[in-house]
């Protein structure tokens, strides 16, 4: 039933009582300038309220069955160690792995070759030892978005990653964040909150994974703050393996500072509901930024992406290319903005969006969007919505392949290029995988991985 | 003769899109043979060539196909591409992000199947694959590269003769395969059709100019024009054609029709 009115004041009530009942749990426990930030958000989120498809931002993604089910907050899974088939499927990956569960630090998985002044924490444990590495970024960067979810997501803070990769270090291996759900009697939501900070000249890759450990209903609300400082070179990839009726709201953030250099990888193939708006801002000269994305989704999933990327200083260069599959009844939203501030000069801007609609009930709103007020610049932009090329089955068909496995080749061949982008091989064959097991005849096209 | 013709049609019928493209073509090809097809544009060869593949776009009105004795027409394209009917093409379809190599082995392993041979693993099938490269003088980084991705013109079409060398049909088909190449490269696929001649395989040419046939013997050569094949004979009909043109056979048929 379609959820028709016009604000959602009543479930924002029982966020007031879970924000009233989380702050009495954390009593005198945490930093007062903490506190205040928390209350300052909170107090944003009711000013802001939910959003509702009035608004543009939200026009294709209703929220209401969200905001139906009454989650409470996550508790913390106590037992130690964590269960081995939890994290046997990363323990191939060369990385330093910081593992959370239920939103809340629950391990780590170290390698040999871990830089010494390399800082990679749980931030509730870092609260409380040194607060004050924490106080000039956390609920910082990202709180002047205008967004409900963000700020509940601050007001909420419970715990997360805080990395700090030191000027000059370069990461040979990267850092896998990896938040595991395990659902338990009533649904419940995480607020996870990450920090990542790529000092000058500096180079990293950050992994960050939400993974279901079942099939149950939960939320996902999560944040990432990234800040690129000079000359830094930093990849960020967020892998969004959600149970398929998991509700999944996610921010990243980031900044860039002169000839820094940022990817952001979105790869979207779980929950029910799946939103994440990334935004990137090239503050400094010469600062080059990618988005890519990929998103694979079926029967009902609604997989939603906004990305804005903000030029506001010359000699920028941007990236962005999307590619999403969309089977049966599933709904796909790329909305893309690219804001060129005046004087952003010499600015050189591309964004490609392509969708493979598998099923004639599937469907996409793809929309580009460019602000641009600098009159020297390169921008561009391109979408596509299309089918499988008939002629191209028929070609598969005709030299003795059946069709269904000539359409997953197909299919795969629309996704190669973008996935062969990964740079970092494990999780490009771990892609491949997950997406491929799923498919009747993908076995076989395991070969091509 | 009384062996059976590997392919016979007769009287076929087709149409697309409420047009009828064949009107009424019969056709006998016989195992060992080479036939060729000829026609200006517009007169229903590729159509003819799609059909025989098994294309589902097109209707057909009335007429039948047998292969080997089996009607054909009830058989997905699939199932003719593992009984041993190959089409080679005239535009290639070019598949991102799946090896040639790849797309070959799945290919070959399914057509041994159909045949009772054991599937070839990946070393196994390179060692082929190799071999019948070196015949048709394709590229080995062609290999690995992505199906027809990023190939030139003859590339492609030399990639078509490649693949036929490696499913080793009982029936090819070739669409136009001498179309847009260099003498170099008709050579070379000249040289891979010739390889593949056999008492047991017949081939069908279906081309627009005589040049293939100065190195390609058929036994046959149609002419079909606007849907029919008006005029039948040896190869040197072909070099008629050459010479003469296609306006001549309009000619001959509408005085004919006169007659």
């Amino acid at each position: 039933m379609k959820d028709m009115r016009l604000d959602h004041r009543q479930e924002q009530a029982l966020y007031r009582t879970h924000f009233a009942q989380w702050n009495e749990r954390l009593g005198a426990r945490e930093p007062a300038w903490l506190r205040a930030r928390r209350e300052a958000a909170f107090a944003r989120f009711e000013a802001l309220g939910f959003p509702t498809p009035r608004q543009e931002e939200w026009r294709f993604t209703n929220i209401a069955p969200l905001l139906r089910v009454p989650f409470r907050l996550a508790a913390a899974w106590p037992e130690r160690p964590l269960p081995d088939e939890w994290l046997a499927p990363y323990r191939e990956w060369a990385a330093y792995h910081l593992v959370f569960v239920n939103g809340h630090f629950a391990g780590e998985l170290p390698t040999d070759d871990r830089p010494p002044r390399l800082l990679a924490r749980g931030i509730r444990a870092l609260l409380h030892e040194e607060p004050e590495i924490l106080e000039p970024h956390l609920v910082r960067f990202a709180e002047d978005a205008s967004s409900a979810f963000t700020a509940l997501n601050a007001a909420f803070l419970t715990d997360g990653a805080f990395v700090r990769i030191p000027r000059g270090a370069v990461l040979e291996t990267p850092i896998h964040l990896l938040f595991l759900t395990l659902e338990e009697g009533m649904p419940a939501v995480t607020h996870p909150r990450n920090v990542i900070l790529a000092e000058e000249n500096s180079q990293a890759t950050i992994i960050e994974s939400y993974v279901s450990l079942g099939d149950g209903q939960y939320f996902t609300n999560a944040v990432t703050e990234i800040w690129v400082g000079e000359n830094a070179i930093l990849q960020h990839y967020k892998v969004q393996r959600e149970s398929r009726a998991a509700f999944h709201i996610a921010s990243v953030r980031i900044a860039e500072e002169r000839t820094a250099m940022a990817l952001d990888f979105s790869i979207a193939l779980g929950a029910a509901l799946a939103r994440t708006d990334i935004v990137a801002i090239l503050k400094g000269e010469g600062a080059e930024c990618t988005l890519n994305g990929f998103y694979w989704a079926r029967d009902q999933q609604l997989v939603d992406h906004h990305t804005v990327i903000e030029h506001a200083a010359p000699h920028g260069t941007s990236r962005e290319f999307y590619k999403g599959i969309l089977d049966n009844e599933a709904r796909g939203v790329f909305d893309g903005t690219i804001i060129v501030r005046p004087g952003a000069q010499k600015t050189d801007a591309r964004q490609v969006n392509k969708n493979l609609l598998l099923s004639t009930d599937a469907l996409v709103n793809t929309n580009p969007r460019l602000q641009i007020l600098a009159d020297d610049v390169k921008c561009s932009h391109g979408a596509t919505i299309g089918h499988l090329d008939e002629d191209a089955l028929f070609y598969c068909r005709s030299r003795g392949l059946d069709a269904e496995t000539a359409r997953e080749m197909l299919t795969y061949a629309f996704a190669s290029d973008i996935l062969n982008t990964i740079a970092f091989g494990p999780l490009r064959r771990s892609v491949g995988e997950w997406v491929l097991t799923e498919w009747p005849e993908g076995e076989m096209l395991k070969e091509l991985l | 003769m009384n062996r059976r013709p590997l392919l016979e049609i007769r009287n076929l019928r087709v149409r697309i899109n409420g047009q009828e493209i064949l009107k009424g073509i019969t056709l006998a090809v016989y195992p060992g043979e080479v036939h060729s097809i000829m026609g200006p544009n517009g007169s229903g060869k590729s159509t003819l060539a799609q059909v025989l593949a098994g294309r589902e776009v097109y209707e057909i009105v009335e007429g039948e196909v047998l292969y080997d004795g089996e009607d054909l027409l009830p058989m997905s394209p699939e199932e003719r591409a593992r009984r041993g009917i190959f089409l080679a093409f005239q535009y290639p379809v070019e598949i991102p992000g799946v090896s040639n190599l790849y797309f070959l082995k799945a290919a070959v392993n399914t057509v041994r199947k159909q045949r009772g041979l054991p599937e070839l693993d990946a070393m196994e099938f390179l060692a082929l694959a190799r071999e019948k490269a070196k015949l048709v003088e394709l590229d080995e980084s062609l290999l690995q590269r992505a199906v027809n991705d990023g190939f030139s013109g003859g590339e492609k079409k030399r990639n078509e003769i490649f693949q036929m060398t490696l499913l080793e049909p009982r029936l090819a088909i070739l669409d136009e395969t001498d179309s847009g190449l260099d003498i170099d490269a008709l050579r070379v696929v000249a040289q891979g059709i010739n390889a593949l001649r056999h008492p047991d395989r017949a081939i069908v040419l279906i081309t627009h100019y005589q040049r293939l046939l100065n190195y390609v013997t058929p036994d046959v050569v149609h002419v079909l024009y606007d849907g029919r094949i008006v005029k039948s004979g040896g190869k040197e009909l072909a070099l008629e054609l050459e010479e003469k043109g296609y306006g001549w056979i309009a000619e001959e048929i509408i005085g004919s029709a006169r007659s």
